[in-house]
């Protein structure tokens, strides 16, 4: 029997009880101070309506968005060569790494009207008139960010399992005479499909949380639900910021037990092919 | 040359291969995905330095150099400074415990360890506020100690901490649990010491994981925006972070400064991910050296 036992797991829970669950369950506390119809009267109002509309459909979209483009990343990263790869793979975790802050201002300055890419989608005629599609300060723009921040979370997840991926399976399937789409699509795709949507989940709770970049390139036009809560902590509204906190984090609960589900259904999916 | 021979010199040849994709479906994937990455990847990047050189290398200079740039540079360090060393003995901790023993709740465990992950930004900073600001549980306590801890350093490396909780712990757990335990039991038959084994013969295996699990958690601790911003109180140059300095000179239409210290934190970036990179070649090394040994 190892020593050090008591010890660690002492310090394990203490830390944790410090640091993460009596501030946390402060959180569900808090509430108890409204009444029920206070507490829902602030959860149900337009403004919360709206930004639930806002956050879900866009963090939705944006690992959709991912999902296919992530699988095609992941795919090709693993199963072609061409100049300039590794570098590729090594900068698809630029967005874990890279400050939201930085990112916000970034795709911002990009996307505005006069920005590398934003110039391309719309401009402002002469009379002041625009004309095109805004990207920034607009919902478009909170979908550019959302995609930026959970692009790694597909690659990452799907990379591992293509790669351990059994070529046999593809060439029974080829001797079997089916052609290489069909192959694709009921073969490969079956088989890493745990993984996918694993990366889906991951990236579409990251995308509901996601503050710091999405603060500066919505400038305040769309509004998310941490950009409200943000703001009600603004106006000393503890009471309404904390009613809201609740509801996401019920929510966030409820994925992080999906996604555990879905990280067990993956690697036993993987040690059976 | 045999047949069998043969038959893989043509499949060499990429012709009558029947697992791979004919030549120009090859580039045209390639192609888009490239594109996507460039799109999404490299065109922000290459933005943040044109944007930080826009007024030119002296104002760069400058805007670096300015007292309150330096302020929210060391306020950046100190925050990263406590909270990865507090968040890297935990991570240890946690690990030695779950993967080395058997207990009840031991998944529950892991999974609560998990939680900051799944929390936004904006609510783990929250919590603080709601426990040791002026209207939280030990806030007139605190207040009548003249003790500030919100709007304070004090709360700014507590929001830092929450936010990287997990990173060394899960890097360090699925690690050690893969290594089991017979490695230290041996050394323990042999007459280690508990904290002798834990130096000689845990540490080296870990090292790589550990390194790892530090360098994301580093990262995240210098970069966090959301929770830092609720309870720093946005005093420049006493508890303005790096990305909270970045957020002020933004909103005073500093363009060219805010992206000035922004291309710092994208240069650290950078170095995270060629670290990051080269770190992983190590580990899957040391993975597959133990791996011969025991086999």
């Amino acid at each position: 029997m190892l020593p050090g036992f008591k010890l660690t797991l002492g310090y394990t829970l203490l830390y944790l009880s410090l640091i993460v669950l009596i501030p946390l369950a402060a959180t569900f506390a808090k509430t108890s101070a409204l009444t029920g119809a206070q507490f829902w009267r602030v959860v149900a109002s337009p403004a919360a309506l709206a930004a639930y509309r806002l956050s879900f459909g866009v963090s939705l979209l944006a690992a959709l968005v991912n999902a296919v483009f992530g699988l095609l990343v992941a795919w090709v990263l693993v199963r072609y060569q061409f100049w300039g790869k590794r570098l590729m793979d090594a900068l698809v975790d630029l967005p874990f790494a890279l400050p939201t802050a930085v990112a916000g201002i970034t795709l911002t300055a990009i996307y505005s009207e006069h920005g590398w890419i934003g110039r391309w989608f719309g401009s402002t005629d002469a009379a002041g008139q625009f004309h095109g599609i805004k990207i920034a300060y607009t919902w478009l723009g909170v979908f550019v960010a959302l995609t930026f921040i959970g692009l790694p979370f597909i690659v990452r997840t799907v990379q591992p399992v293509l790669e351990d991926l059994d070529v046999e399976v593809e060439e029974a399937a080829a001797t079997l005479g089916a052609n290489r789409f069909k192959t694709f699509f009921r073969v490969i795709l079956l088989m890493i499909f745990p993984a996918l949507l694993t990366g889906f989940a991951l990236a579409f709770a990251r995308a509901l949380g996601e503050y710091g970049s999405v603060v500066f390139i919505s400038g305040g036009k769309a509004q998310i639900v941490p950009m409200l809560i943000m703001q009600e902590l603004d106006q000393f509204e503890y009471a309404k910021a904390t009613a809201l906190a609740v509801v996401m984090l019920v929510i966030s609960f409820l994925l992080l037990l999906a996604i555990n589900l879905l990280q067990w259904w993956n690697t036993r999916h993987r040690e059976r092919i | 040359m045999g047949p069998a021979s043969a038959f893989h010199a043509i499949r060499r040849a990429g012709r009558l291969r029947p697992t791979g994709e004919p030549v120009w479906v090859r580039w045209i994937l390639i192609a888009v995905a490239l594109l996507f990455l460039g799109l999404f990847l490299v065109v922000p990047l290459v933005a943040v330095f044109a944007q930080a050189f826009a007024k030119g290398a002296g104002f760069y200079l400058h805007t670096l150099a300015d007292p309150m740039t330096l302020s929210a540079i060391k306020l950046t360090f100190i925050a990263a400074g406590v909270a990865v060393p507090m968040n890297c003995v935990f991570g240890v901790a946690a690990a030695w415990a779950i993967a080395k023993f058997d207990f009840p709740g031991k998944n529950i465990l892991t999974t609560l360890i998990d939680l900051p992950f799944a929390i936004s930004p904006v609510i783990s900073g929250m919590v603080y506020v709601l426990v040791f600001g002026a209207q939280g549980w030990f806030g007139p306590w605190l207040f009548a100690h003249d003790i500030k801890i919100i709007f304070a350093v004090p709360g700014i490396v507590l929001a830092t901490t929450f936010v990287t909780f997990p990173f060394v712990a899960r890097e360090l757990i699925p690690l050690m649990q893969s290594q089991g335990r017979s490695e230290e039991e041996a050394a323990r038959t042999l007459g280690a010491r508990g904290w002798q084994t834990f130096w000689r013969v845990t540490l080296p295996n870990i090292k790589w994981g550990l390194l790892y699990g530090v360098i994301l958690c580093n990262a995240r601790a210098m970069g966090e925006f959301g929770a830092v911003s609720v309870v720093s109180g946005h005093i420049r140059g006493v508890t303005n972070t790096m990305p909270l300095h970045i957020q002020a000179l933004y909103d005073d239409y500093n363009s060219a400064g805010a992206f000035a210290v922004a291309s710092v934190l994208a240069f650290l970036a950078l170095v995270t991910i060629a670290l990051k990179a080269w770190v992983e070649r190590k580990g899957a090394a040391l993975a597959e050296t133990r791996e011969k040994i025991t086999a």
